[in-house]
């Protein structure tokens, strides 16, 4: 049976991974080549770079962090932020990346995906979407499309969203709760089952997660692929090989 | 003694993840070339056809760098590796693209998978993306060191469906049993991403590279 995955996310500034890691066995915890090889050595299934540089003229960094990485780390790798063109495309599939995420883009240009998909195959096209919930408390759930770190809406639907990006190419759907992205108190799990039932394609829950439970719901109720974390793994509050044993005990196939 | 792999570019995926991961495994004597030149592939000690994309398209880019018959020659004489599309292509027929003719090499189709459901009822996705068990269906010397069951990483909407049973060496599970791997004489191909899938991945490619006939 095919395993759910499970993908540390690592936030790239400047070549320089931020939002703090903490291990205590690797030299400088701020190095991305040295966190992915960490990563990879406890069983991570894929690793996400995303690139949040602001200034342009240090974005060309994550190219060489991705060759670095690519050429000792033997796992899928996706970058994501600030993906705007097919040369972005290109630039990132050449240095060794595998998949990349486009998120601000396809909002604003949906053709975009179409291009990128029918150029380099659905299979390396991830679309990120950040999503939050907008009904009010009784109401039927819905959610809508924020850009610009959750702070503008867009007016589009969530649900209809992702079915779009899966009509226009995307392999994969990377969904982010914006309501609980940083909060510690778990997935958005009823967002995440109905953008799961919704799509053809497999979705990668993120937001919110807190502990290792956490994962498991994400996966069991939310109905996810796989699943996404960053800080739980990052201050080395579990490892992933815990968090893999974790969701084996809890009936969940996972790669041990 | 030192080897020339060649890595056949025909502008159809990642080769960069492959060529990495060869260089990762072979000697420091060995030389890596991506190339699609036709004479380059077959003068290599060795050949690594790997592939994404649709079936029509990567028909058409194998035909437009006039790949077709360097691909063969080499798919029966020497060690000739073959990866996800470039496993699929060498069958004679594709079910993608409306029906797509392929290579023909091994007589069977290349079959999308069919809706299905896992144990919890929940629907399968497609393409199936991730790590699944490959069951190593008879000995091989690019199995050494791997043991059976081990997973490996996929991304495919189809599979293969070889007429000869013989050809298979490799089965996995999802939602169907379908055949993961084929081998015959010099040539091992794989619906999986070696070059992607951590430490079994390199150990298959290391005996790959050092696989003598």
């Amino acid at each position: 049976m095919l395993a759910k995955r499970i993908i540390p996310c690592l936030d790239v500034d400047a070549g320089r991974v931020v939002k703090g890691v903490k291990f205590v066995d690797i030299r400088d915890a701020g190095d991305p080549v040295e966190v992915a090889r960490r990563y990879n050595s406890e069983g991570a299934d894929e690793i996400t770079f995303l690139d949040i540089t602001a200034s342009s003229d240090d974005r060309e960094t994550i190219v060489h962090v991705v060759e670095q990485v690519a050429s000792e780390v033997f796992i899928p790798l996706t970058v994501g932020g600030g993906i705007r063109t097919t040369e972005d495309v290109r630039r990132m599939l050449n240095a060794g990346a595998d998949k990349v995420a486009i998120n601000t883009a396809a909002v604003f240009n949906p053709e975009f995906v179409k291009e990128a998909t029918s150029r380099f195959g659905s299979q390396c096209i991830v679309v990120a979407i950040d999503a939050k919930r907008t009904s009010a408390e009784g109401e039927p759930a819905k959610w809508e499309i924020f850009t610009h770190g959750g702070r503008k809406p867009t007016g589009l639907d969530a649900i209809e969203w992702a079915r779009k990006m899966v009509e226009y190419g995307a392999g994969e759907i990377l969904l982010t709760s914006m309501d609980r992205d940083g909060t510690k108190i778990g997935f958005d799990l009823e967002l995440t089952r109905a953008i799961s039932d919704a799509v053809t394609v497999p979705v990668i829950a993120s937001g919110g997660v807190g502990n290792l439970q956490h994962l498991v719901d994400g996966v069991a109720q939310g109905g996810a692929d796989a699943v996404l974390a960053a800080s739980i793994f990052h201050f080395a509050e579990y490892s992933i090989e815990e968090a893999k044993r974790f969701m084996a005990d809890q009936g969940v196939e996972v790669r041990l | 003694m030192s080897k020339t792999i060649a890595v056949i570019d025909y502008g159809m995926g990642n080769l960069r993840s492959v060529s990495k991961a060869i260089e990762h495994v072979a000697g420091a004597d060995d030389r890596i070339q991506v190339t699609d030149d036709p004479e380059l592939i077959l003068r290599a000690d060795r050949v690594v056809f790997p592939g994404q994309g649709a079936a029509r398209d990567c028909m058409a880019a194998i035909s437009n760098h006039h790949l077709n018959r360097a691909v063969l020659e080499a798919a029966q004489r020497k060690p000739f590796l073959g990866i996800c599309m470039g496993m699929q292509v060498l069958m004679s027929f594709s079910e993608e693209n409306q029906g797509t003719r392929l290579m023909g090499l091994f007589p069977g189709q290349v079959r999308h998978f069919p809706e299905s459901r896992d144990a919890q009822g929940l629907r399968l996705k497609i393409p199936q993306m991730g790590w699944n068990r490959v069951s190593q269906t008879r000995a091989h010397p690019l199995w050494e060191g791997i043991e059976d069951q081990t997973r490996f990483y996929f991304v495919h909407s189809y599979y293969v469906d070889p007429e000869e049973p013989d050809l298979v060496a490799g089965t996995t599970d999802y939602g169907i049993p379908f055949t993961s791997v084929i081998a015959r004489d010099n040539l091992f191909a794989t619906q999986f991403h070696p070059e992607k899938s951590a430490d079994a991945g390199l150990r298959l490619l290391r005996n790959f590279v050092n696989w003598e006939l």
